[in-house]
């Protein structure tokens, strides 16, 4: 469903501040594929994403989606193919809007959008159904701003949003960090729901270790921009935490990564 | 006092001319989230092609829309310079702005400024609004559905339910969603650099035609006219914002109260003239101190009294 091969993206080249964030990462998921991706702090985890999203060109390698070669359309064209779910809640949802507007405007992601009305009566009692699916007590505020809710509200919102149009791919960067734990705990609860129900091929960056081992099927790990770990199927499901830092230091050669990965 | 009262219906005539630019400002600045200043000079190319055109004997709504499209020109340049080119929003309003200054006289023959010939009668019958009709309808020469007030009212109200149309399709809604969030707008599959220069487009025909709707009232262009325009367009807005915010929360109220909002600035600008002696050169200045302080309230509000609520709340625990 996503093939990325070799891709290299410098930031800051030929600056003291150069950083090369990607350094030839390649990278196959099937259909259906739920990938945890870990790493710490710039080893090019959402760099991957915002690389695969098209947030800006990279330096060499292509990406294709679904068979579709992606690497040179721009961020707006490739979102036909995208879901997402950003780190920041405020980033997902246009605030001084709706909650049905924001819905309305995802519902017609990948859709040429001309003049006709943006919200039509046959979506208000789909999003009704919907949100009230949700649990989240917003079924009954549809004319809401979303800048009035919670953040793990819009979280689950922007979850919502991201998979309403039937995506190829989902991303998910870190979408939980922001979170209290137990809002964080239902929103990934949420989000294992929605990518079992639609089948969704997934991509979920966390810091969380534990959590990159429950959920999904294939967990990978990512250090100085390169993937160094990539378990899937039932070794997966039989990892530990003690056995994946242990495996991070092999391959990493060098065990300060412990504390890094850890306190990360 | 009297004079001033006199002066009202012209004043408010102006106010509502004023207003449809303020529109236009209201979709860049709270909806876009652009300063643009392209306005400053597309207010006067509004004027100077309605002028001419009009002079040569176009027909009046012809001469209106070529005014809107000219317009949307000079908002088209500035979104291309901006999205196209990467030119910072305020700068290339600026740039196209400077441009203007000298397309603007060559539309005006390279003439300061052109006037309608309204002496000679028939082209007087042929014009929307003329500062002649206040005078004539207040003494029973014309009939009353003439005054510009009503005109103009109604001509606004026309611009306010297109706009409210627009702003609730499906294309409308992408540009709205550009200004609140464009990360989230381009995660949508919206082209945010479309929907920029699609706003600027819109923003400046309407300041245009405003302006070609003003040098039809006053019968003259003025490759001035347009000088600070855009801080009177915020003037309208903020005021707009502060006397009818609590009131008005549907999308075609808040366009009204930004038009209301202009009628109250040049209500109040007329007060000052009237009732003090002072020199007209200073009122550029009091505008723009008016709107620096209203536009500092916010920030200011949010800086010292939310501290302070926080420091009660503190002793209270």
């Amino acid at each position: 469903m996503l093939e990325l091969k070799e891709i290299w993206k410098t930031f800051n080249a030929g600056t003291v501040n150069e950083k090369q964030a990607l350094r030839g990462v390649s990278l196959t998921l099937n259909d259906g594929d739920f990938c945890t991706v870990i790493g710490g702090n710039g080893a090019g985890k959402s760099t991957m994403l915002n690389a695969v999203a098209g947030t800006w060109a990279v330096d060499s390698g292509s990406i294709s989606i679904g068979g579709t070669d992606v690497t040179h359309l721009p961020e707006h064209k490739r979102a036909a193919y995208i879901g997402r779910v950003f780190q920041d809640p405020m980033m997902g949802t246009a605030p001084s809007m709706q909650i049905i507007e924001n819905l309305a405007l995802a519902a017609r992601r990948g859709q040429r959008r001309g003049l006709r009305w943006s919200i039509t009566k046959a979506e208000k009692s789909q999003y009704q159904k919907m949100l009230q699916n949700l649990d989240l007590g917003l079924e009954d505020r549809l004319s809401s701003k979303v800048g009035l809710l919670s953040g793990g509200q819009r979280q689950a919102l922007t979850l919502l949003m991201a998979s309403l149009k039937k995506p190829k791919l989902l991303l998910l960067d870190e979408h939980t960090a922001a979170l209290d734990p137990k809002t964080a705990a239902k929103v990934l609860e949420l989000s294992d729901r929605i990518v079992a129900e639609s089948h969704l091929t997934t991509m979920m960056v966390t810091h969380n270790m534990k959590d990159a081992i429950q959920h999904g099927n294939r967990l990978i790990m990512m250090y100085d921009g390169k993937i160094v770990i990539d378990v899937s199927g039932e070794e997966k499901k039989k990892l530990t935490v003690p056995q994946l830092l242990e495996l991070f230091s092999k391959v990493s050669g060098s065990d300060e990564a412990d504390d890094k990965l850890l306190l990360s | 006092m009297l004079n001033f009262i006199g002066a009202l219906p012209g004043a408010v005539s102006q106010g509502l001319i004023w207003g449809i630019m303020a529109i236009g400002v209201y979709i860049t600045y709270k909806i876009l989230d652009i300063a643009d200043l392209t306005v400053d000079g597309s207010f006067c190319t509004g004027g100077a092609v309605f002028v001419v055109l009009f002079g040569s004997g176009a027909n009046i709504w012809l001469a209106l829309l070529a005014a809107l499209a000219a317009g949307m020109l000079a908002g088209l340049i500035t979104g291309l310079l901006h999205t196209a080119c990467g030119i910072p929003a305020i700068l290339a309003g600026i740039l196209t702005q400077l441009g203007l200054w000298s397309v603007n006289l060559a539309i005006m023959g390279m003439k300061a400024n052109v006037a309608i010939n309204v002496t000679n009668q028939s082209n007087l019958e042929k014009l929307m609004v003329s500062l002649r009709f206040v005078q004539d309808v207040a003494a029973g020469r014309r009939p009353f559905y003439r005054h510009p007030i009503l005109v103009v009212g109604v001509f606004s109200l026309a611009i306010i339910a297109v706009l409210y149309w627009f702003f609730g399709t499906e294309l409308g809604s992408a540009l709205r969603a550009t200004g609140a969030n464009p990360n989230m707008a381009r995660a949508q599959g919206i082209d945010t650099n479309v929907g920029k220069v699609l706003g600027l487009m819109i923003s400046n025909g309407l300041v245009a035609l405003s302006g070609a709707l003003l040098s039809q009232y006053q019968s003259f262009a003025d490759s001035s006219m347009g000088k600070g325009a855009i801080v009177i367009g915020l003037a309208a807005v903020i005021i707009g914002q502060v006397v009818f915010g609590k009131l008005f929360h549907n999308f075609a109220l808040k366009l009204t109260a930004v038009s209301l909002g202009a009628v109250i600035y040049y209500a109040v600008i007329q007060a000052v003239v009237s009732l003090s002696d002072i020199n007209t050169n200073y009122l550029k200045l009091i505008s723009a101190v008016i709107v620096a302080v209203f536009l500092a309230i916010p920030y200011w509000k949010g800086r010292y009294f939310s501290k302070a609520a926080k420091k009660g709340g503190a002793v209270h625990a």
